[in-house]
């Protein structure tokens, strides 16, 4: 099982969420996908899209400003 | 099937463009599909170079306005069109330019960008796309 690591600090709306999905779309069911970003809405955001997309939302850490997101597909 | 978000753009306005695209964007990577609609004033967004062209919507004072507003979005860390656009199209978004418009204003396909256009339709295209939308929005 992989782990894909996506480094969105310092992006901007839509950036994140577009990124997560990209990754989404080359891991491999089973694979982890690791988020770090700095942008304030898409740490909620991207909970919210996990949730749409129907993959499993590991977990949210850190602040607001620079958070790390775990997801597994 | 998944979801689905139809846009109509039909301002060529830079700022506009930008919250149709984002929109989609975000529609895309929400596990949506997407269908946007080109015409009028947006077809000229998809001529051969025209992507950036657009005026402000509002305070564009000749190209001051749109100058100042570039300036504090790249401060801001916004992606510019063009990223925008190929990210659309990575994610699988659709385009299509309405070719009533073409005829109107004489553009040819090879006047636009025929790499980023799915289908040229008209007005039938667009209504069985957005009938089974979950989100429809004229912009």
């Amino acid at each position: 099982m992989a782990e894909i690591k996506v480094d969105v600090r310092g992006q901007t709306c839509p950036v994140p969420l577009v990124e997560v999905r990209k990754a989404v779309r080359k891991a491999s069911p089973g694979d982890i996908i690791e988020v770090v970003g700095t942008h304030p809405a898409s740490k909620k955001e991207i909970p919210m899209a996990v949730e749409a997309l129907k993959l499993e939302l590991l977990n949210v850490e850190g602040a607001d400003t620079d958070w790390k997101i775990r997801i597994r597909r | 099937m998944a979801e689905r978000t139809t846009i109509v753009v039909q301002s060529g306005d830079m700022d506009k463009l930008y919250s149709a695209l984002i929109i989609a964007n975000g529609s895309l990577a929400m596990g949506m599909e997407v269908w946007l609609f080109f015409t009028f004033w947006g077809l000229e967004r998809l001529k051969k170079g025209g992507l950036e062209k657009g005026p402000l919507s509002k305070m564009h004072l000749l190209g001051l306005g749109k100058w100042m507003v570039k300036r504090r979005m790249k401060k801001a860390g916004a992606v510019d069109l063009q990223k925008l656009v190929a990210d659309f199209k990575d994610l699988g978004g659709k385009i299509i330019a309405c070719e009533m418009t073409m005829d109107i204003m004489g553009i040819k396909r090879g006047d636009l960008r025929e790499d980023l256009i799915d289908e040229y339709g008209a007005v039938g295209t667009y209504i069985q796309q957005a009938r089974d939308s979950a989100i429809t929005l004229f912009i």
